[in-house]
């Protein structure tokens, strides 16, 4: 029991962070973005490349003591994320911000399901479909609990370590949308394009901070999901149900609610293994989801459906 | 000459999958291009269909539920019933919402299907899909050739006949409904029309002709399993609409056709350009073109190849708004 709660809160600090991004897309720029997934795939793959570059550089990565990996993967990471926020920008200039400036908010949608599609066959064009990892190293999960309590706990350094950034990064995000002017801007973009305009906030900025935001977040979960599981072509993709179910349990727009909907969702997610078996771990996000639309459409912490 | 009865055997399964894409994307225009709505788990309606009918129709399975061997006539029905009812829950639960919600639900039903088709394997056999779905007087016209053209006239005259009940439908009272709540849902519902029902059962016929797209194309091949029903199908569907023309349902069968020709050529091509030990990787870019083509026809025309006929009156507006 205890076991699959803690799972639940590792895979829902990974759905939490990748629908941070979404939520604030979604709540900034008017449109559920399907190609936010592949931000997490392609932020993952390319600290995968970024790290092969090290050691090729550097020589094999020495673990730093007690997780899997060392100071290379933590810097590949850093790429990763500024690479997938250039990806994010280019994306949008390329194509949403054409669309968007023609009105038809709903084209957008279908554009980004295209370039989700694109952008994961690119992809796996790029690295092929194999599943790969970031260490082959092998850890050693410490008992936090003794199995005779609760069927007992235990969690490897990588998974606390995963735990701890998440909780860092939500509290950044935090004090930058509450103490900063473009924090502020964004939110007030968010609540009221049209008066947030009117009082002369650049939105072509907050836009950018937007996408900037959302893809390094993505990228961060990106390469944690390929930590705690595996890299694979689908990592993302298979994320985004979940990732939409947690933006919307949340109340779209609402930081917060996206952590509080990632967590959720990933306990529901871990919780139902045992009843349902693993292989339908995916579909208990669509019955969140289902549930969320159907008793309180605008989610926990929303205002507006 | 076995190259003319070659190229007629290709030219008429071309010809089948293009004209059941078709039917299927007359539904999708019905929901997209006359109500608005935004359903992006085509694919998961379709593999509803296909599944019901040939549960419905074929010989017993071992060890599984289903195989009941009834006429292809009540599986195609039943394919359309079971298509609807999903369509009804998924509905009811959207419709009222912005359009987005449709989006992300219909895209979460999608992903359960896939899910389910993968792993209940007493009901869809899992991977290895459902096998001997009859073929409808297989046993009347036993020449292999002889037989797909009368599929092939059969799919056609039911792509006809839904063509004409689509047109009939969209062009009634009923029609004029749905594209006033697409264009000014304020106004419409102010004129007492109560949009989220009229939205459903638009979301209901669609799906129906998708399910039916389904068992059709199950009865075609013999054969389905989960790969079949991928989100690629999805996206293809999409583009055929957005290509030929969304609102408009000669611009709907057009688009497919076009858009299938591309898609066969792009991977003949590869086929023959590419070595076999790298084909699989060189399949991702058949995707990728047919993405960049819908995301093409989205910024260069986005009113597809034939495009909605302008049905406001000249004075009222010019053009009418997306």
């Amino acid at each position: 029991m205890l076991q699959l709660i803690a799972n639940g809160v590792i895979i829902g600090s990974v759905i939490a962070l990748g629908a941070i991004g979404l939520t604030l897309a979604y709540s900034i720029l008017r449109f559920a973005n399907f190609a936010h997934g592949e931000y997490l795939t392609w932020g993952a793959y390319l600290a995968w490349t970024a790290l092969l570059g090290f050691v090729a550089v550097m020589g094999p990565m020495t673990p730093i003591e007690p997780f899997s990996f060392g100071w290379p993967l933590l810097l590949s990471l850093v790429l990763a994320a500024v690479v997938t926020a250039g990806l994010a920008l280019a994306l949008d200039a390329l194509l949403f911000r054409r669309l968007r400036r023609r009105g038809s908010a709903i084209t957008l949608i279908m554009a980004s399901f295209g370039a989700a599609l694109v952008l994961r066959n690119m992809l796996q064009f790029t690295y092929g479909a194999v599943p790969e990892y970031y260490s082959r190293e092998i850890q050693v999960a410490i008992r936090l609990v003794p199995r005779d309590v609760l069927g007992g706990l235990r969690v490897t350094p990588d998974q606390l370590l995963v735990l701890g950034l998440t909780v860092v990064l939500v509290i950044a995000l935090h004090l930058f949308l509450t103490r900063t002017t473009l924090g502020k801007a964004m939110r007030a973009t968010s609540l009221n394009p049209q008066l947030a305009s009117v009082t002369g906030i650049d939105v072509d900025r907050v836009i950018r901070a937007t996408w900037i935001i959302g893809a390094v977040l993505a990228a961060v979960a990106g390469v944690f999901s390929g930590l705690t599981v595996q890299l694979r072509p689908q990592l993302g993709f298979d994320l985004l149900l979940p990732l939409f179910a947690a933006a919307i349990l949340g109340g779209i727009g609402s930081v917060y609610g996206a952590v509080a909907g990632g967590l959720i969702v990933g306990l529901a997610e871990s919780l139902s293994v045992p009843l349902v078996g693993a292989e339908y771990r995916a579909a208990t996000a669509f019955v969140v989801l289902i549930a969320i639309l159907l008793v309180r459409p605008t989610g926990l912490f929303g205002e507006k459906a | 000459m076995p190259d003319l009865a070659g190229l007629l055997s290709y030219g008429t399964f071309f010809l089948v999958f293009a004209s059941v894409f078709a039917l299927i994307v007359l539904g999708l225009n019905l929901q997209w291009g006359f109500t608005g709505l935004f359903n992006v788990g085509v694919a998961g309606f379709v593999a509803i269909g296909a599944y019901t009918s040939a549960l419905l129709t074929a010989p017993d399975y071992p060890n599984q539920i289903g195989g009941f061997g009834l006429p292809v006539v009540v599986g195609w029905l039943g394919a359309m019933v079971a298509s609807g009812v999903a369509a009804l829950v998924v509905g009811v639960a959207a419709l009222r919402l912005r359009h987005d919600y449709l989006a992300i639900t219909t895209f979460g039903i999608a992903v359960t299907l896939q899910l389910i088709a993968l792993n209940a394997q007493a009901l869809t056999g899992g991977p290895f899909g459902l096998q001997f779905i009859p073929k409808p007087l297989s046993g009347v016209i036993a020449d292999n050739l002889a037989w797909n053209a009368f599929y092939l006239a059969l799919v056609v005259g039911i792509l006809g006949l839904s063509y004409v009940a689509v047109e009939r439908l969209v062009r009634s009272p009923w029609g004029r409904v749905l594209r006033a709540i697409r264009e000014d849902e304020t106004a419409a519902e102010s004129l007492g029309k109560r949009a989220f029902r009229f939205r459903l059962q638009s979301f209901v016929i669609g799906c129906m002709l998708m399910g039916l797209g389904g068992a059709l194309y199950a009865h075609f091949v013999g054969y389905i399993a989960p790969e079949d029903f991928l989100p690629i199908l999805t996206f293809q569907i999409w583009t055929m609409l957005v290509v030929g023309g969304a609102g408009n349902n000669r611009g709907a069968i057009l688009g497919a056709f076009v858009v299938w020709a591309i898609w066969t050529l792009a991977g003949g091509v590869l086929r023959e350009i590419v070595p076999p030990a790298h084909q699989a990787r060189a399949a991702t870019l058949q995707v990728v073109l047919i993405g960049l083509l819908l995301m093409a026809v989205l910024l260069l025309r986005p009113k597809g190849l034939i495009g909605e006929r302008t049905v406001v009156h000249q004075g009222a507006s010019t053009e009418a708004k997306r």
